[in-house]
């Protein structure tokens, strides 16, 4: 098989203006990935199922990852000038100050294919794909129209994880009921208080909602 | 299916599942196959629209099992998930087990000792042989052939569950393997009753077809049944006997020679037709394979450790990064991917579940077939319900 930053360079060459990134990854294993930006990615796909060196007609694994926003931060050290009096007298006097700077990277939402090829019997190429955010821009094309394997398992990361797949022909919930409003692997799921339909009177359980409701009604 | 459904060029759309027109008067009868139907194996639905016998829509429904495995994996550490992979696919807790150990092996690069290497591959045989005889008697069940043929293949696999739990402890939830080896050592009194378990199970498969092979009511009902044309398997990606039974030559354990799986001489059988009956056929001959397997692993088990020495065990903390690791479980290609972030956590936990990723072409073979044979074509398809919903 080629490497993947052949590969990267084939996908450039034939679709032009591509948005490709390699993705390095630090484990033994060296599964290194390819980035690619959302807009192109179906045309991408295309190629890489019908070029007949790399041929990877078998997408075999299709899965949701979510990310976070991460607050990052760090001290810098700042000069100004502060007035002073200094022997009576006010001056102007420089001063190194550190200041504590908080970045928030935002989060996102990240699809991740895992493609093979049964002709040449190579792979795995890791494809991803990221969301803006991970709030009200989450959607990605969906490469179900290129690899049919593709469209259970886009449907449950779009039940599990809320990626919406432009493009997916059949996009419904598939593993929690229809009438559900979260999503159950995101990060910062919150459990319910009580898996019963009439709420339990253990200790913890009361607890659980009494915060709960007291937040809601502030 | 008349020709202009079946033609193979790649128009925009071929690979999905065609619509058929009402040929009757009158409006389509809509069913829901299940959840407690008992060709279901467990808790799954098929809505399904009749007309008259014929099915023209079929849509399978899952969750009824779903208990998020994923996410109750991320907030355990490596090794605690090791008991819940039993749970998948609870006939082959064995592959499951070792088919997770592979991708935390390949995200810490584990080095496994020979004997360890030698002990899963018989375990992984032993399961291939007990999951395929009862996946063909289940099938054979639902054809209407009540009991026999299934009580046939239920009397080898207690003889194969009799072995796990006298090494494993358990009989279905072993929890044996671990990163870095297996959990205890074989005696050569197991070894024994193993080889003489193996010399019994050729036997049984020549019963098994010659109960079954050239049976005239399994003939009819299964020739050109549910066929699966390759390049939409191959599109769909269908994984395991599914798979090989249209015909492409796919075997993890040939392709990806994990384990020591190069060492064997095996063959990989092939189906010509992709009907339900070259499904039982290619089931029937990978037993076959998988005996000669065990007979050259049984012969040649080294001695040695069975756990690596440098295995880290407490305070395990794989250096952040991902791996996606897979086996050829008896259903087809189980996969786990893992990301670590460096924590006694899995970051990101996900399995690959070849028992729902096969499902995805089961309208496409389904459409213009009889309501009987949807049963038959489930069958045929081979799924454990803990693995669909996991």
């Amino acid at each position: 098989m080629k490497t993947v930053e052949e590969i990267k360079a084939a996908i450039q060459a034939a679709v032009p203006g591509a948005g490709v990134e390699f993705v390095p990854n630090p484990s033994p294993c060296a599964q290194h990935s390819l980035r690619l930006t959302p807009g192109r990615a179906v045309e991408i796909a295309r190629f890489l199922r019908d070029d007949p060196e790399l041929a990877f007609d078998f997408c075999s694994n299709v899965t949701g990852v979510d990310w976070l926003d991460k607050e990052t931060s760090e001290k810098v050290k700042v000069k100004r000038t502060v007035n002073k009096t200094v022997d009576g007298v006010e001056q102007a006097v420089e001063e190194t100050v550190e200041e504590t700077h908080k970045h928030v990277e935002p989060g996102y939402l990240e699809a991740v294919y895992h493609l093979y090829s049964m002709a040449k019997r190579h792979g795995p190429l890791v494809i991803r794909m990221r969301t803006v955010n991970r709030t009200d821009q989450v959607e990605l094309p969906s490469l179900t129209p290129i690899w049919r394997g593709a469209e259970f398992q886009e449907r449950e990361v779009f039940d599990l994880y809320g990626i919406v797949f432009k493009g997916h022909p059949d996009l419904r919930r598939i593993l929690m009921w229809d009438g559900f409003k979260d999503y159950p692997m995101r990060k910062d799921y919150v459990d319910p208080d009580d898996y019963e339909y009439e709420p339990t009177a253990h200790d913890a359980v009361l607890k659980r909602a009494q915060a709960h409701q007291a937040a809601a009604e502030k | 299916m008349s020709v202009a459904e079946t033609k193979t060029e790649k128009l925009d759309g071929w690979n999905r599942p065609p619509t058929i027109e009402p040929g009757g008067e009158g409006e389509l009868l809509e069913i829901a196959m299940g959840p407690h139907h008992p060709s279901t194996h467990g808790v799954f639905r098929m809505d399904v629209a009749l007309d008259g016998e014929r099915v023209m829509r079929l849509k399978p429904v899952f969750g009824y099992l779903h208990r998020n495995h994923e996410k109750i994996a991320e907030g355990a550490a490596y090794l605690a998930s090791m008991p819940y992979t039993d749970r998948l696919d609870y006939f082959c807790s064995l592959s499951n087990n070792w088919a997770y150990a592979l991708a935390v092996e390949k995200l810490v690069a584990q080095a496994v000792p020979e004997r360890a290497q030698y002990i899963r591959v018989i375990l992984a045989e032993l399961t291939r042989i007990q999951n395929h005889a009862s996946s063909i008697g289940f099938l054979i069940q639902e054809m209407g052939a009540s009991g026999t043929p299934l009580m046939y293949a239920f009397r080898e696999r207690e003889k194969i569950l009799d072995l796990f739990e006298s090494l494993t402890g358990s009989r279905m939830m072993c929890n044996y393997m671990r990163f870095g080896g297996c959990r205890v050592d074989v005696s050569a009194a197991w070894l024994d009753a193993a080889r003489k378990e193996v010399a019994g199970l050729p036997p049984f498969v020549d019963e098994f077809e010659a109960l079954l092979t050239s049976n005239e009511i399994l003939m009819a009902r299964c020739q050109g049944v549910g066929v699966l044309k390759p390049d939409l398997a191959v599109n769909a990606s269908v994984t395991g006997p599914l798979l090989r039974a249209s015909g492409v030559n796919y075997d993890i354990r040939k392709v990806d020679h994990y384990g020591i799986y190069d060492r064997f001489k095996f063959r990989v059988p092939l189906g010509d037709h992709g009907d339900v009956y070259d499904r039982y056929m290619v089931r029937v001959l990978e037993m076959r394979e998988s005996i000669r397997i065990l007979e050259q692993a049984l012969k040649d088990i080294p001695a040695g450790p069975i756990m690596d020495p440098k295995a880290k065990i407490r305070g395990f903390r794989p250096k952040p990064g991902e791996a996606y690791g897979r086996v050829e479980a008896p259903k087809g290609e189980l996969g786990f991917y893992l990301i670590s972030d460096g924590s006694p956590n899995p970051y990101r936990y996900r399995v690959r579940p070849p028992s729902l990723i096969n499902l995805t072409i089961l309208e496409d073979m389904c459409l213009g077939h009889n309501v009987a044979d949807v049963v038959l074509i489930f069958g045929s398809v081979d799924i454990v319900l803990g693995e669909v919903d996991r």
